[in-house]
């Protein structure tokens, strides 16, 4: 703990920033650019460093420590490639606005722009993807920056932002200036909701006959969950989730209608398609969501709120728009909803006739094993409470359909980049972050190859994550598409004759192992699964290797329009 | 349509940069671009002429807010303003075009500011529109070179 008035060099400052921002763990890799911030962490106590395999796994990390936390994920990375192989989370991270700060070492200031060694213009790089991004130039800024990076990745609608600090600018020295306040005056998010509007959404709330609540992340970032639920249910208005959106509101409850979209459920696609007012919340009218634009809820009044307002109009044209933070939005929604309201009873009974049109089912078979069994049975033996990391994929989908999210901040999934790769590193930054519920991670055998070197970090750290290893021996989802789409051609996607023995690879890597491949099997191993608590387990659960994921609007279909089942080729056009 | 947008930015190492990269990262037409510090030596204005219809121009407008290092912006088409363009023309010249060129530029309230014996360098200031007006009619003179600032604009004052 250093004071205000203190002589400190760059790297020292650096620590005391992150001790003034309260934060617990840095996701790391050392360089050469970092030497000295690395000699500096050497005596420092009070914040963990934790020792990754690869930059990518340290963002993930991060992004998984965030969105199980609700507080930023921080990365440390040396200059060149440890800063350019942290590209693809930041990239996932801006999509998903998690709030992250990367702190990248680089080459001393009089070489930069000189190819010097290991120099990559990461400012450059990163500037499309990031909220912001700072290249510290005088040490004297160190503090001012790091203040102002953390208010920017966790305020308004968060998102990752970089700071690059160059080795000299690490070495100098100079007094020490906490600064308290940020003012950054071209960065003044729109908390408050506007009261006219958010009136005009309450007066059309009470008149509608079959209003639907169309709820994204920006409910589970703002905390709105026990707002969005009070609404919903005085109001008897029925709730559908994006993937990022899930167990804002509980997956159990009647009102629930599951995910929407692409691979959403039949009854929560039907209901955006016949409400008469869409309530959107913290989402962004995704075109995995839409599917088709023109044919999008087209009987509904549609109400949007988010706090970005470039969110507003961008995809689809709305009637009611409402800037600002959605706990103020439902908060205030709350207060102005009028006494008396229509009756929702039939609406809601045409959704259940729906729903029981084309439930959500499988039929379990004894000697083979269905991703859906494995799913649902984790769903059951942990009651829909633990945090599900995924990775991208049908296994994917599968946990969006299957597990019974009932509290927020209970999915991590990489929704809007759809990045591969993202499930074990990101389940292991969770496991940091979470301690009293359990950390799960449901990975297909494609993407877990992608940073399957974190399994170290994992075992050394003794995390008792769950990876749930559902092992199709295909790039599963690419597969489906070339059977629905693609003449079955199946190009490159058969991975049974070249992927490791998942077990052997594990305890390899010291970490416990056991595979299952019928639902007897599957059951007790999930069991045993869960009762260890000593490390990381996997289980390598061997699945029917060519099933598909239904139902499901094809790209740029309506989603009124949903394939329930294979078609059959022949009469496909 | 053709749209007018005044932006002030911090006047720091990068901002255009991230300015023009996202407007070609989100597909928007950039058409002009220019900057220079104001009378505030921290704060730099953006003059931007975009074209897109209502609904592009919208989010043109509000990805421009998004970006941090952007304070205000202000799109100028529908308000009272004023802009100006600067053209530096270089021209051949002879005897037999000398004196149109001369009268031409005065119509233009042209400026020489550069005289050889094969060749004149005239500025000139207008309206974007005037400016092309001005390239067109002195075409057929022979342009060795041109350069044009872009657009600035800024409000016309209170009355
Ligand atoms: C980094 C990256 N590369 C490629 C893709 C394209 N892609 C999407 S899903 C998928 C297959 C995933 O296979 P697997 O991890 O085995 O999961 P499964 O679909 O079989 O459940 C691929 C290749 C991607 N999303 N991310
Ligand atoms: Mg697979």
């Amino acid at each position: 703990m250093h004071n205000n008035g203190e002589k400190l060099i760059g790297s020292e400052i650096f620590f005391e920033c992150l001790r003034r921002e309260n934060v617990e763990y840095i996701f790391g890799y050392p360089g050469g650019a970092l030497l000295k911030v690395y000699e500096t962490l050497h005596d420092v106590e009070d914040i963990e460093h934790i020792l990754v395999r690869h930059e990518q796994g340290a963002t993930h990390m991060a992004e998984g420590y965030a969105r199980a936390t609700g507080r930023p994920g921080v990365v440390l990375v040396t200059s060149g490639p440890g800063a350019t192989n942290t590209v693809t989370g930041i990239a996932n991270a801006y999509m998903d606005s998690t709030p992250l700060v990367v702190f990248t070492g680089q080459v001393p200031s009089s070489l930069i722009g000189n190819d010097a060694f290991q120099e990559a213009d990461i400012v450059g790089i990163t500037r499309p993807i990031t909220k912001h991004n700072f290249l510290v130039k005088d040490v004297r800024e160190l503090a001012t920056t790091i203040r102002k990076a953390f208010f920017l990745a966790t305020n308004g609608r968060p998102g990752p932002v970089l700071v690059d600090m160059p080795k000299d600018v690490l070495n100098a020295e100079c007094m020490f200036e906490w600064p308290e306040n940020v003012d950054i005056r071209g960065f003044k998010p729109t908390i408050k909701c506007h009261a006219n509007q958010v009136q005009k959404a309450a007066k059309m709330i009470a008149k509608a006959k079959r209003p639907l609540l169309y709820v994204g992340g920006g409910v589970i970032t703002a905390e709105a969950s026990e707002e969005l639920r009070k609404l919903a249910i005085d109001q008897q208005i029925p709730v559908t989730m994006t993937l990022q959106g899930l167990g804002a509101f509980p997956g159990d409850h009647p009102l629930s209608m599951g995910m929407l979209g692409m691979h959403g459920t039949y009854w929560a696609n039907q209901a955006v398609s016949n409400c008469d007012l869409l309530i959107a919340v913290g989402a962004r009218f995704d075109d995995r969501v839409t599917g088709k634009v023109d044919t999008f809820a087209t009987h509904a009044y549609k109400i949007h709120n988010d706090i970005d307002p470039t969110n507003v109009d961008k995809n689809i044209k709305v009637d009611l728009p409402v800037v600002g933070d959605s706990k103020d939005f439902l908060a205030s929604l709350i207060e102005a909803m009028p006494k008396s309201r229509e009756d929702r009873s039939a609406w809601i009974a045409e959704i259940e006739k729906w729903r029981k049109q084309c439930p959500l089912d499988y039929e379990i078979e004894p000697d083979s094993l269905k991703t859906e069994f494995v799913i649902d049975e984790v769903s059951k033996q942990t009651k829909g409470h633990a945090v599900v990391v995924t990775d991208v994929g049908q296994h994917q989908m599968w946990t969006s359909q299957y597990y019974k999210f009932t509290e927020p901040r209970s999915i991590i999934t990489s929704g809007g980049l759809g990045t591969m790769g993202f499930g074990l590193p990101s389940a292991i930054g969770a496991a940091f972050g979470v301690t009293d519920r359990p950390v799960l991670l449901f990975s297909g055998d494609g993407g877990l190859m992608m940073n399957i070197q974190e399994l170290v970090t994992a075992v050394y750290n003794k995390l008792p994550i769950k990876i749930f290893l559902i092992n199709n021996s295909y790039l599963g989802m690419v597969r489906q598409w070339q059977e629905l789409f693609h003449q079955e051609k199946y190009t490159f996607t058969d991975l049974a004759s070249s992927n490791p023995d998942f077990v052997k690879v594990a305890e390899a890597f010291g970490c416990k192992a056991m595979s299952a491949s019928n639902p007897e099997a599957a059951r007790n191993a999930i069991t045993e699964a869960l009762a260890y608590n000593d490390g990381p387990v996997l289980v390598d659960f061997r699945v029917i290797r060519k099933d598909m994921v239904f139902p499901m609007v094809p790209a740029g279909g309506s989603i009124s329009d949903m394939l329930l089942a294979r078609l059959n080729p022949k009469t496909m056009v | 349509m053709k749209h007018l947008i005044s932006v002030l930015v911090e006047n720091k190492f990068g901002t255009l940069n991230r300015v023009a990269a996202m407007f070609s990262a989100r597909g928007f037409n950039l058409e002009s671009i220019s900057i220079g510090e104001t009378e505030d030596p921290e704060i730099s204005r953006m003059t931007i002429v975009t074209r897109g219809e209502d609904r592009i121009i919208s989010q043109v407008l509000k990805q421009l807010n998004r970006l941090v290092d952007t304070i205000k912006v202000t799109d100028l088409t529908h308000q009272p303003h004023v802009e100006r363009e600067l053209l530096l023309l270089s021209l051949k010249l002879s005897k037999s075009t000398q004196h149109e060129i001369f009268e031409l530029a005065n119509v233009f309230k042209g400026k020489v500011v550069d005289i050889k014996q094969k060749s004149i360098t005239i500025e000139f200031v207008g309206s974007p529109d005037k400016i092309n007006t001005a390239i067109d009619l002195f075409r057929p003179f022979g342009i060795r070179e041109l350069a044009r600032s872009g657009a600035v604009a800024i409000h016309r004052g209170e009355s």
